[in-house]
């Protein structure tokens, strides 16, 4: 009698052998990534976009020229610092988000109501910074369908101060469409993802984490926020530098 | 759920610190390089910039999204898609280059 075993009695330990998690995630987890799939989707579609405006144009707004304001302290004169700020806070509540689920992974709960309140602060600046960026370009003359006019004055003269080199009511019309409805759409995730934070924060202090024995939905939140970071990231490229 | 390889709170800070020196390398770039009239605003510095945006995405994905550490299956059916983002940037580029030669001529103010 043999005692080998036979080739197809042979019991498979492998990863997608069944009886096992293969993607070792938990099904919430997985359906945030996915959600955040397709999401990427859609801003990279309005992102793509702006570019093929931009591209398409022989002219375009001067990011330098149009977003040169530091709200309170200097009407003009110095591009890129005030959204350099919004971009260090925005980055800074990701990494006070990341230490939450450092936190809740140990089960500290004291720890992960602290870095969750730091998280929502960091996004409620954010906010707050757009909020005074819209009101700024807004008092200027951009919105959705309307750019800075003047009774009286040729639409080449009001524009000069955002155009460096050819000036054009088309592509101004673009940016300002464009600016809003991209940054509104961030803008709205951000305001989302505070809520989510604030949500799993009251959870956290009712103790239905400690409860369920697990901080699982931190991580899953957190991941919600990361990804507006991410998006923020390519906005504050294709927006600001570019 | 078992945890193998978490992030500490050492290489939190330090991806941190990658983020914010990205950042900081990309100001440099803009205040002082270009603003100073050192190098010229265009393509390379664009692509310059781009890649620096996709290094700190990597960072944020990795490691404080934690997919680096997911399993090789996961990683590979949430990012493979994105395949269809640079098919779309191509598809759009073209189309820009067409739009920007033959429309453009009739929609343009005349600058004074």
């Amino acid at each position: 009698m043999s005692t080998t075993v036979s080739q197809l009695d042979k019991v498979k330990t492998g990863r997608w052998s069944g009886g096992r998690s293969p993607f070792d995630v938990e099904y919430g987890k997985i359906m945030m990534w996915f959600f955040l799939v397709s999401d990427a989707f859609t801003f990279s579609s309005f992102l793509v976009y702006y570019g093929t405006q931009r591209f398409a144009h022989l002219t375009w707004p001067d990011p330098d020229k149009v977003f040169q304001s530091v709200p309170f302290i200097a009407d003009s004169g110095y591009p890129l610092v005030f959204v350099g700020i919004m971009t260090f806070i925005l980055i800074m509540s990701s990494v006070t988000m990341v230490l939450a689920v450092e936190a809740g992974h140990r089960n500290a709960k004291k720890e992960v109501v602290g870095w969750m309140i730091a998280t929502i602060i960091g996004g409620l600046m954010f906010v707050g910074c757009q909020a005074l960026e819209w009101t700024h370009l807004h008092h200027q003359g951009f919105w959705w369908g309307s750019i800075p006019y003047q009774e009286g004055v040729s639409p080449a003269e009001t524009l000069a101060p955002y155009f460096t080199n050819g000036i054009s009511e088309v592509s101004a019309q673009q940016f300002a469409n464009l600016f809003f409805t991209i940054t509104g759409f961030h803008g709205f995730h951000v305001s989302v993802g505070i809520l989510l934070n604030i949500i799993v924060l009251g959870m956290t202090l009712a103790n239905t984490f400690e409860r369920r024995g697990t901080y699982l939905m931190i991580e899953k939140v957190g991941l919600y926020w990361h990804f507006v970071d991410l998006v923020w990231v390519f906005v504050f490229t294709f927006f600001y530098l570019v | 759920m078992a945890h193998h390889e978490g992030m500490t709170k050492g290489k939190i800070w330090r991806v941190f610190f990658y983020l914010l020196a990205i950042t900081a390398l990309e100001f440099f770039i803009a205040l002082v390089l270009v603003h100073g009239g050192i190098i010229a605003k265009g393509l390379a510095v664009n692509v310059v910039y781009i890649l620096l945006t996709l290094l700190k995405a990597y960072y944020i994905v990795a490691y404080f999204m934690h997919l680096k550490f997911e399993t090789f299956g996961f990683i590979m059916s949430t990012t493979v898609v994105l395949i269809f983002v640079v098919y779309l940037i191509v598809l759009m580029l073209t189309e820009g280059a067409y739009m920007k030669s033959h429309f453009n001529p009739f929609s343009f103010w005349p600058s004074t």
